[in-house]
This record gives structure tokens, C-alpha cells and sequence, in this order.
């Protein structure tokens, strides 16, 4: 019979990852991916027999502080934490896709950590952690590490996360001076919807209007989102204008790898995305910019 | 601290008791901590107020407060509660804001089948608690995660912006003295449902009742072999019985049609869709929620499909039934004039095809029940639209006569059309026969979704032609729609697609054929409209095309041809009276010319947004298609002085309960408040007919007028009176009131029956029609609804989007008789043609949950303004007609009109999901 662990502190949960068989333990943090699959599969007869580990009582893995190395994000804070946190406009992707992540009821619950380990092509979390240059912290009774956030979301429900292993925190380094953000979401109504296709830009300028820092994300157009490096270091230098958005081509794409599936067709993504990637150019650059006083 | 010492970690998966705090009261949960709180708060601690729709996060009906933030308690696990503070429904009104809300919530009309409501509440409460006057952009956003298909949300959103002002008030009542009829008068059901105590068909049970679950075919078409039930059943001690196809003591199938009962209760050896019933497993909860398909002793051999209409038609195709071995199960035809010669004759002809697929109901009640054997009878208590059908079924499965069987309807959260075929109903019924314990059944989701019917998917070639003055001069059509693999009511919408394909006017040369095809897909049955929705959406396209054609402006090309009364239809019917559809166009007019300038002004920027306004119009006949379909209503006094109102119309949240009741009281001559009702139980209430066709406020209306006029005369008689006096009913007395003199009836003293009835009136009422030839001639239906709408929408041109700035809907209902549920009922049906028209698709195995499977939800929804047109029907209550399907059917052409407008491209196959239009754009501006 499947037990339910809820243990109180990261040690006691690392034990009990260690010791269990690879693929006999579901982790669980907020539920909100966790339960939809149960459901699935026991409507057609596949009850789902695991462990439940719960990491909801583990304070070590909550908060989000700021420090003189950057912003922590603990894997379990809640999509309204991220919402309801004061932090500076680099992170305003982030709390833009927080708000879009289901209803209120899905952000009142459902981790940010939780969202990384599910791993969805079209997870929302992910665009504007990779925007952010986010790192990944995991910890097993072996040790800790962390990882480049583009080098754990590895494809498809697929992530670099061992069998022993939790996803502690999500650190984002210091942000460059200035720096602004944006998330933009592409579904088929207003609310409630998986993304179609989904961008989040993060950018920086210095005082004479020239870009020095350029950060460009696409999520549900390949198995795991990801970076435009490519397009960033064009962009690098370039004056920050609205009419920068025209120097995105769809060439600049062309390391995107979209399915068709119910929501859209792979060519319509393509081409969506590249349309994002424009409209959240020129969004953040039409705004006032900030110049460092 | 030893991290192997489990003592800290909960551990155990039943012996640890968690505790929290419900509604202000400490309890304490036994449950297994992986247990959802949804599940703990029914069966645990019986608050069955917080309703179950999708065990997914993907509907919102559970929502309810966890330390003051709202969330799915399908989502949350009891071992994560300990400790916190939970508000649901059943706790709400101990708030005050909570109480007012609920409030407004009745007075706006903003519950209608409830299901949702509960869930509504409680996300509404969320916000109103920390911004008691939110704007409606917050309160989309707080009410965004939780779904409702009956209201269009219009009066939801405004239902908690206006809470505030219910603090403290009690609801206002509406004049007692003056007539029911036309005022806005609140559901007589409906503080039951925001109060969350409605007892829908999962709501309750026998304490010994065995659960139930079926076992469905994984592939639309298989063979399958059964092993040693026995021995698996042996083997888990908790499970009773597995029932298959030889355990059925009648007839192993049903269906809507006497002669076409051709859906198996259990599978015979090859299913013919995915979510086909092949045998259901009965036992304890646990049991029979532990059985695993790969332990079950059942091998698949899956076959060969015939998905889609065409592969049914190929020449290779095999038969799906034998006793149809062309798989055309039925051909409707309306043919008049000479269509030929009409388009010979022609100044403009526009033509096309056009599809439309699969769609879900998605009522957010998942079906849900239980039977119980009483002696040598049978009582179902489950969710339906059409208790009688259901007895009739049930009867002819177990074999026993109708009188045996006992359906008595749960409170129904949603049916749209879904819900008048037997689910879980006949399976229920044959395992608590046989066991004689009560046995339930609560679908999940996914099961509701691939067990269910859908809309029928339409193949549609249509051509239409005018004269040069606009006139229109012939249309033809011929329309394939993929009935799945059962017949449900697939006859019916062959039959009523041809009837109104033309929409709502003149045209002297007309050929509308239509055939229902077997396919190995869902079996496609009755939903919101039978069929017209799609006819209408080739039919209005085309009228476009001509109006263009003509250089006719689109709404005065309607108006042109609008059908009135004294002309005839394409069925030979003259109609004599309310053919109100000229005067809708014109109510819309100002309304066109407004929305038109203002996307002419709009469109004059060089955006990549585009701004367009369309226009669709829409007849539909009321009640059965040239058939019999009476409804019988009874009001009686009993001794006591109970006035009781014996209504056999089931309410599935469209409002027949308060809109017959208001008829009758009417009728009558007493106040609403002084009716007790007895609703839709086969035992005790009269048949009125399935609650479908847009029936219940005509033909039951009609019914319960002649049933209240009848206890009227009566009282008359006894007294005296003439038909102007004034009844009233203090205790059990009446007094009736003629010109200053007053005569009094003391019930008390009168003989009565067993029951304590002393007096009584019956009334039933069948509207008038005449079968259909073999050219379709006939009439059809005793009258018609009418309906025009338009629709403002920007389109992306980049991403293919569209977002709905504003509908506007004259609708011609006879009369109103209130108000507020018409707008209700308008409002859902716009919000079913947006899915139609922009979202909605089910594809089997891949659309059958409610992520991927889209309906719309609260910002999908723009602005509705409603204009009610009353052109009494003489044969209806007061004049009434019916609204329910009338609202969706405009919806989906306007939306294509207005997309045209705004781009020049003509979608001719829906929904218009962004990567179709997408594609259609870019196809366009690859040939300029």
C-alpha cells in the first residue's frame, strides 16, 4: 500500500529519497500536477500506486529572499508568492506568467519548483527563469549542485533531476543595471488555457539607448523551452528602439522544433513565436526607459 | 533527531488523524492523507456543497478557502491540512459579505443549474474579501478559474460586483399582488443552490450502497475476450460482482428511438467507440477504485475504424450495424418548388462547403446516481433531462413493467441535450436487481466525456441564389452528419436539419437533404439546437456572400427575406402569427449601423488589428418535429389547504420550475409564494415531456395554464363566481371575491381522496403539427422561435486571434414570461455558440478533459445587450414561446461574419482555432 511522507525538514526528506526505489516515489508540493495525472489514470484503470512524498512542510524549501548574490526563489513558493513578492522590474516576466499559470486557485497552490520538475514543454515557469539566467539548486544526502536552468529541463517531462534527489531552490543572479522584462502568452481564450506558444524577454540598456544586456526565451515551440542565443548577441549593442524588433527573422527561430497537437499546428507556432519575440521587443523598448540616475 | 525515526513523518496512510478547522468547527479527519479534500469534505465530514467536476484543476467547482485563499480541493491533500482554516458553501452565510453574496448571487439569477455555484462563491467571496467593490477586470481574474456552461458568467461577474449592496437587506420580494407573469421574479429552487444544499445525483446515497464503475473500450472498435471473472472477483474480497452482458435480466440494449434500441447496456464481443461500456465492476468504494486493467482478466483486439462520415460512405467501407448495411441510418428530406429552375433563373449564386466537429456538453455535473430495489421494483435517483424516457429504458432492461420502475431526478448540473439518453441508469438498475443492494455511480470526467453523446460533426454543401434585387430565389443543401456508432438522437437531427436549413425566410424553390451516418466514433445525439447550429453556419455564410453579390447591406438582405406571418415554409406550412424576425433586424438596426461606423473609424489605423461586425439569423421550431410530445400537468388543494403544484418538467437549470409555476399562478389566480411543488418523480407527478426541443415553456406552459385554469373553474364552480373574481387562500380556507362580495370554500370540510386532495386540476397540452410527407411537406412544429444577433470582434492578423468586443441579440420569444431567465438562457447559449464557433472540438483521445478540451470562460464572454421582441404566440402561455436553443444558434454566424468583415476571409470550418485562421490569412495574402 502507497505511503504518504510529509516529512518537517530537508534532511528528513533527503533520507527518504534516498531510500526509495527509482520510480517508486511521486514527489507532490502543491498537487497541481500531481492529482491531474492520478485522475487520468484511474480513469482508465491505472490507480497510481507510489509514495506520496510531500514536501509541503519543509520550510528550508519556501521563501523568496534577496540577497547581495541575487533573488532565491525556494522550489515550493507559490505562484502568488512570486505575485505577491516586491522585486525589481527584471522579474516582472516572471510574475506576468504567474498571474496566466490556470486559475487563482492553481497560483494559491502550485511551486514554482513544481513547475521545473514537471517539465511541460509548455510550462510557463520556465521562460522567464531562463530569461533571468536562473540556476537550479539540488540536494541529495550525496551533496548539492546546481545547474544552469537549461540544463535540467532536459525535453518533455524530462529533467535532470536523479532519483535522489530535490529541487531546493531556483537562484537568479544579479540582474543588470536597469534591466526590464516581459511574458507574453499566446492560448486559445482567456483563461485556464495551456500555451500555444509563449515569450518571455528580459533587457537592458545603458545611457546612451544601446542595449547591453538582451535575454530571450520560447516556450511550447520544442520539447524543452529555450534560449535564442543567437538573436541575443546580435541584439547586443544594437540601439534600443521599437524598430529593433524588425531585425528578428524567423532565421533567428530556426533552432525552434514545434509539434502540431490540438492546440496549434507546428508551422502556425513557428510563426507565432516570432511575432511574440517582435511584440515583446518592442513592447519593453516603446516604454520609457529607465536611466540610471 | 534519527531521520529513519518515522514518528514525525506521518508515515502511516491510515493511521494518522489530521486535523483542521471547517466552516469555525474543529474536525478531525481519518482519511488516508493523500485523500483530496474534496473527497474528505463529502464522504468524510458530508458537506456535499463543494461539488466535484473534474478531480483535475481544470473547472473550479471545488473551489473553497484554504487560510483565505481560494483553491481546488480536488488538488489538495487532506495530509497537507492539519491546522488550517477552511471555509466552504456550507460556511459561508455565517459572513456577512459571504451572506450577501449569496444574496445577489439569487436576486441576479447568477445560479441556474448550481452546479457550479458553490465553487463561483467562494472564488467571488476570495476577492470581495480583501476589495468589497471590485472593478470587473478583478473580478474576472478571481473568478477566471472556475467554470460554468449555463450562464455566460454575465450575471456572475455582476452578481459579485453588486454584493455589497446585499449587506444586511433581505431580497427584495417581488409585488405579491400583481401578476407572476413578466417580472424577474428569482428561481423558487435556487436558495438551495447558493446555499450549496441542492442534492445533485452524486450528492447522496444509501449509507449501504456498492459503488460501481464501468469498464470501456480503450479503441473505437475492438474485440474483446473476457477470462475467469470469478476468479478475480474471488480474489478481492472487497469486490461483489462483475456484471457483463449475460447478466442482464432483459434486454441488453436502449436507445431513443423504439425501433432503433441498438446500444448495448454491456458489450457483446466488439465495441464500436472508445468509451464504449463493456461490463461494470461492483464492490466496495476502495475495491472497486483498486481494480487495475492490467490485472483484469480482458484481451483487446482492436479493429480497423471507420472514423469520420466519408470513410463510412467509401465503397469499402463494412457495415456498422447489419441491419444497416449502408451505415446511412436515416435520410430527411424538404423539397418544394423547383430548386433548378430557381438557380437557372438566378441573378447570384453562392455556394460552399462547410464542417464542423465533435462537440462535448461539458455540463459540469458529471453524470451521477444510484438505484435500489424496492421489492419487486426499481428506484433510480440520478441526473437526467427526461425521467420518463429514463423508465421506460430501465423498464424494458430489467423487464418489468413501466410501473415498476420508480425514476426520481436529482437536482441536474447541466445537460444542454446530454443528459436525455440513459448513462449510468440501465447498469445501475441491473446490478442493484440483481444484488438487491442499492448501488451507485459517480462518473468521472474523462468517463463523462467519452461515454457521453456529442454534437453531431456536419459535412455541408450548401448553394444559395437571389434575384437582383436581393430576393432570395432558391437554396439547396445537402448535409452529412457523422452519428457515431449508436443512433441516440441522430434521427432527430436529420430530421430537423432539413426543416430549417434555409434559416428564417422566404425561398420559394428549396432541396434539403440530409443523412445521419454510423461511424465508429461517439455516438452523436441531442445538443443545444439538433443539427440547426450547424445548418445555420453554411446557410448564413452563403446569405453573405449574396448579400455581397447584390450590394446589399447584410441586415437589410435578411430583412428582405425575412420570413413573416401569412408566408409559407419550405415545409408548406403557413405561419399564422409571432414570426418576429423582421421586427428583431429592426430593433438591431441602430445597433448595426452604431457597431459598423465605429469598426469603419477603427480600421482606419494602419493596425494589424482588424475590426469586423456580423450578423446571423435563426428560426427554430419548438418541440418534437411533426410529433406527438404532450405534457400533462396537475394542481391540486388538499384538505389542509396545501396548494401543490405537481410538475413533471425537470428543471436542469433553465428555469421550467419558476417559469410553469408563474404560470400557474397566473392561471390560478394566487400568488406564487402559496405553491408547494412536487418535481419530475415518475411516482408522482404527470409525463411532461423531456425537457429538450425548447419545449417546457410552450407545451408545458400551456399545461400547466390549463391545469391551474382548471382548479380555477372549479373553485368558480363551487362559489358561484364569475371568471373576474379574486381568489385568496388563508389556512384552509378560499375566499373568492366578486364585486365586493365574498364567498368562502372551507377545504376541511370537503370529501377528499387518500392523498388529502380535495380539489384538483389537470391540463395537458400537445401543439398541433402534421408529419412530414416524403417531400418533407407538413407542419412541422405549432411555432417558432426567432432570432437575430450581431457580433463586434477584432481580429489579430499576425496570430490569427480574436477577441469579442460586444454581441447584441434581439430575440423574439413571444412573451417573457420572466425576464431575468430569459436573459439567463440567452446569455449561456451565446457563450455555447462562441465555444461552436472558436474553441471547442472533441477529438477522441485527445480532447477528453477540460484542459484540452476548451470551453469558454469568464473573459470569453464579451458584453451581451439583449432586446426582447414579443410576438405573442397565440398558442402559447400568455403568448410564450421557447429560448433555450435559440440563444446558441445566431452566435456562431455572426462570429464569421464579423471575421470576414475584418479580414475578407470566410471560415468554413469551425471552431476558427488561431492556427486555422492563421492559415486562411496567410493563404489570402499569398494570392494578393
Amino acid at each position: 500500500m502507497a505511503r504518504y511522507l510529509r516529512p518537517q525538514t530537508l534532511d528528513q526528506a533527503l533520507a527518504l529519497r534516498a531510500e526509495a526505489a527509482a520510480g517508486s516515489q511521486m514527489l507532490l508540493a502543491g498537487g497541481t500536477d500531481v492529482y491531474p495525472v492520478r485522475t487520468h489514470k484511474l480513469a482508465w484503470f491505472e490507480p497510481d500506486d507510489r509514495d506520496i512524498l510531500d514536501l509541503g512542510a519543509v520550510s528550508e524549501l519556501g521563501g523568496i529572499t534577496r540577497g547581495p548574490d541575487g533573488t532565491r526563489i525556494g522550489a515550493t513558493a507559490t505562484w502568488s508568492a512570486v505575485i505577491d513578492a516586491t522585486l525589481p522590474p527584471a522579474f516582472d516576466a516572471l510574475k506576468q506568467a504567474s498571474r496566466q499559470v490556470g486559475g487563482v486557485q492553481i497560483q494559491n497552490r502550485g511551486t514554482i519548483g513544481g513547475n521545473l520538475c514537471n517539465a511541460s514543454p509548455a510550462a510557463d515557469g520556465v521562460p522567464p527563469l531562463l530569461a533571468l539566467d536562473a540556476e537550479v539548486e539540488l540536494a541529495s544526502l550525496r551533496g548539492r549542485r546546481r545547474l544552469p536552468l537549461s540544463a535540467f529541463v532536459l525535453g518533455n517531462r524530462r529533467t535532470a533531476l536523479a532519483p535522489d534527489e530535490i529541487l531546493v531552490a531556483i537562484h537568479v543572479p544579479n540582474q543588470p543595471q536597469g534591466a526590464r522584462s516581459t511574458f507574453l502568452k499566446l492560448g486559445a481564450r482567456a483563461y485556464l488555457v495551456i500555451s500555444i506558444a509563449s515569450v518571455a524577454v528580459n533587457i537592458a540598456t545603458d545611457a546612451a539607448g544601446a542595449i547591453t544586456s538582451v535575454r530571450i526565451a520560447v516556450g511550447a515551440c520544442s520539447a524543452a523551452p529555450q534560449r535564442l542565443p543567437a538573436l541575443e548577441a546580435r541584439l547586443v549593442g544594437m540601439a534600443a528602439t521599437p524598430a529593433l524588433a524588425d531585425a528578428v527573422t524567423a532565421d533567428d527561430l530556426a533552432g525552434l522544433a514545434p509539434i502540431d497537437d490540438v492546440r496549434a499546428s507546428a508551422v502556425y507556432r513557428r510563426d507565432a513565436a516570432l511575432v511574440l519575440v517582435r511584440r515583446a521587443l518592442a513592447g519593453l523598448l516603446s516604454s520609457p526607459l529607465e536611466v540610471a540616475a | 533527531m534519527n531521520v529513519h525515526d518515522r514518528s514525525a513523518l506521518a508515515p502511516s496512510p491510515t493511521s494518522d488523524a489530521v486535523g483542521f478547522n471547517l466552516n469555525g468547527r474543529d474536525v478531525v479527519l481519518h482519511d488516508a492523507p493523500e485523500t483530496r479534500l474534496s473527497e474528505a469534505l463529502r464522504a468524510g465530514l458530508g458537506a456535499t456543497g463543494t461539488k466535484i467536476g473534474c478531480d483535475a484543476g481544470d473547472c473550479g467547482a471545488c473551489t473553497v478557502l484554504v487560510d483565505g485563499a481560494q483553491a481546488c480541493a480536488c488538488l489538495v491533500p487532506v495530509g497537507q491540512m492539519a491546522g488550517c482554516e477552511i471555509l466552504t458553501v456550507e460556511g459561508l452565510g455565517d459572513h456577512a459579505l459571504g451572506a450577501a453574496l449569496q444574496k445577489a448571487f439569487h436576486a441576479h439569477g447568477a445560479a441556474q443549474c448550481g452546479i457550479c455555484t458553490p465553487g463561483m462563491l467562494m472564488a467571488g467571496y476570495d476577492l470581495l474579501r480583501r476589495n468589497p467593490q471590485p472593478s470587473e477586470r478583478e473580478t474576472l481574474d478571481a473568478l477566471g478559474g472556475v467554470l460554468c456552461r449555463c450562464t455566460g458568467y454575465l450575471k456572475i461577474v455582476e452578481a459579485v460586483r453588486d454584493a455589497h449592496r446585499f449587506l444586511g437587506s433581505e431580497r427584495s420580494a417581488v409585488d405579491a399582488d400583481g401578476p407572476a407573469i413578466g417580472t424577474r421574479l428569482a428561481r423558487l429552487d435556487g436558495l438551495p443552490k447558493v446555499g450549496g444544499t441542492d442534492v445533485y445525483g452524486a450528492d447522496t446515497a444509501p449509507d449501504d450502497a456498492l459503488w460501481l464503475r464501468a469498464i470501456r473500450s480503450p479503441h473505437p472498435r475492438a474485440r474483446f475476450t473476457l477470462g475467469d471473472l470469478d476468479a478475480f472477483v474471488a480474489a478481492r474480497p472487497e469486490l461483489v460482482r462483475v456484471f457483463t452482458a449475460k447478466d442482464v435480466p432483459g434486454e441488453n440494449s436502449f436507445g431513443i428511438y423504439p425501433h432503433l434500441k441498438d446500444q448495448p447496456v454491456f458489450s457483446t464481443g466488439e465495441t464500436r467507440y472508445r468509451g464504449e461500456c463493456v461490463l461494470a465492476v461492483v464492490g466496495e468504494k476502495e475495491a472497486v477504485e483498486a481494480v487495475r486493467v492490467d490485472e483484469f482478466p480482458i484481451t483487446w483486439e482492436p479493429l480497423p475504424a471507420m472514423i469520420g462520415s466519408a470513410a463510412a460512405l467509401a465503397e469499402t467501407a463494412f457495415s456498422l450495424h447489419d441491419f444497416v448495411p449502408d451505415n446511412v441510418l436515416t435520410r430527411g428530406r424538404v423539397e418544394r418548388g423547383d430548386v433548378e429552375a430557381g438557380f437557372a433563373d438566378a441573378a447570384h449564386v453562392a455556394s460552399g462547403a462547410f464542417e464542423t466537429g465533435f462537440v462535448e456538453h461539458a455540463y459540469i455535473e458529471p453524470e451521477a446516481g444510484y438505484a435500489k430495489r424496492v421489492s419487486e421494483t426499481i428506484q433510480i435517483f440520478a441526473c437526467t433531462q427526461a425521467p420518463y424516457m429514463d423508465r421506460d429504458e430501465v423498464a424494458r432492461v430489467i423487464g418489468l413493467p413501466l410501473e415498476s420502475v420508480r425514476i426520481i431526478p436529482s437536482a441536474c448540473g447541466g445537460g444542454f441535450g446530454g443528459k436525455l439518453d440513459v448513462s449510468l441508469q440501465p447498469m445501475l438498475a441491473v446490478a442493484a436487481w440483481v444484488l438487491d443492494r442499492p448501488v451507485r455511480c459517480v462518473f468521472s470526467r474523462i468517463e463523462s466525456m467519452i461515454s457521453s453523446t456529442k454534437r453531431h460533426p456536419s459535412s455541408i454543401e450548401a448553394r444559395a441564389a437571389c434575384d437582383t434585387e436581393g430576393k432570395l430565389v432558391a437554396y439547396a443543401m445537402e448535409g452529412d452528419f457523422d452519428t457515431g456508432a449508436y443512433s441516440s438522437w441522430g434521427p432527430t437531427v436529420a430530421g430537423r436539419v432539413p426543416v430549417h436549413a434555409t434559416g428564417p425566410y422566404k425561398v420559394p424553390n428549396v432541396r434539403n437533404l440530409s443523412r445521419a451516418i454510423y461511424t465508429n466514433g461517439p455516438p452523436s445525439g441531442a445538443f443545444r439546437g439538433f443539427g440547426v447550429p450547424q445548418a445555420a453556419l453554411a446557410q448564413e455564410s452563403l446569405f453573405d456572400d449574396l448579400a455581397a453579390a447584390a450590394g446589399i447591406d447584410r441586415l437589410e438582405f435578411r430583412l428582405i427575406n425575412a420570413i413573416r406571418a401569412g408566408d409559407t415554409t419550405p415545409c408548406g406550412q403557413t405561419l399564422e402569427a409571432s414570426a418576429g424576425l423582421a421586427e428583431c433586424l429592426e430593433a438591431l438596426k441602430p445597433h448595426w449601423q452604431r457597431l459598423l461606423a465605429d469598426a469603419a473609424a477603427f480600421n482606419a489605423s494602419e493596425s494589424r488589428t482588424r475590426r469586423g461586425v456580423g450578423i446571423g439569423c435563426m428560426w427554430y421550431g419548438i418541440g418534437n418535429t411533426g410529433m406527438s410530445n404532450p405534457s400533462t400537468m396537475r394542481v391540486t388543494l388538499s384538505q389542509d389547504g396545501r396548494l401543490t403544484f405537481w410538475n413533471g418538467a425537470v428543471d436542469i437549470g433553465q428555469g421550467s420550475t419558476t417559469v410553469l409555476t408563474q404560470i400557474a399562478a397566473d392561471a390560478l389566480g394566487l400568488a406564487v409564494e402559496h405553491f408547494d411543488l412536487v418535481l419530475g418523480d415518475t411516482a408522482l407527478t404527470f409525463d411532461a415531456g423531456k425537457t429538450s426541443a425548447s419545449r417546457q415553456t410552450f407545451v408545458s406552459g400551456r399545461a400547466s395554464e390549463a391545469a391551474a385554469a382548471a382548479l380555477r373553474t372549479e373553485i368558480l364552480r363551487l362559489t358561484n363566481a364569475g371568471p373576474s373574481a379574486r381568489l385568496s387562500l388563508d389556512g384552509a380556507t378560499v375566499s373568492v371575491e366578486e364585486n365586493g362580495v365574498v364567498a368562502r370554500i372551507d377545504l376541511a370540510a370537503l370529501p377528499s381522496k387518500p392523498d388529502g386532495t380535495v380539489l384538483e386540476g389537470i391540463g395537458s397540452f400537445d401543439p398541433p403539427t402534421v408529419p412530414l410527407d416524403e417531400m418533407g411537406q407538413g407542419v412541422p412544429y405549432a411555432t417558432y422561435g426567432f432570432a437575430a444577433q450581431i457580433a463586434s470582434l477584432d481580429v489579430d492578423l499576425d496570430l490569427g486571434t480574436i477577441k469579442l468586443n460586444r454581441i447584441v441579440a434581439a430575440h423574439d420569444v413571444g412573451r417573457a414570461i420572466n425576464p431575468m431567465l430569459v436573459e439567463g438562457q440567452i446569455h449561456g447559449g451565446i457563450a455555447q455558440g462562441i465555444g461552436l464557433a472558436l474553441m471547442e472540438e472533441y477529438l477522441p483521445g485527445r480532447t477528453e478533459n477540460l484542459h484540452d478540451y476548451l470551453i469558454p470562460t469568464a473573459g470569453d464572454v464579451p458584453p451581451i445587450d439583449i432586446i426582447l421582441i414579443e410576438d405573442p404566440e397565440p398558442l402559447g402561455p400568455s403568448g410564450a414561446k421557447g429560448i433555450g436553443e435559440p440563444a446558441l444558434v445566431p452566435t456562431a454566424p455572426a462570429i464569421l461574419g464579423a471575421i470576414r468583415h475584418a479580414t475578407g476571409v470566410t471560415p468554413r470550418q469551425v471552431p476558427v482555432l488561431p492556427h486555422r485562421l492563421w492559415e486562411l490569412l496567410r493563404e489570402k495574402e499569398g494570392r494578393s
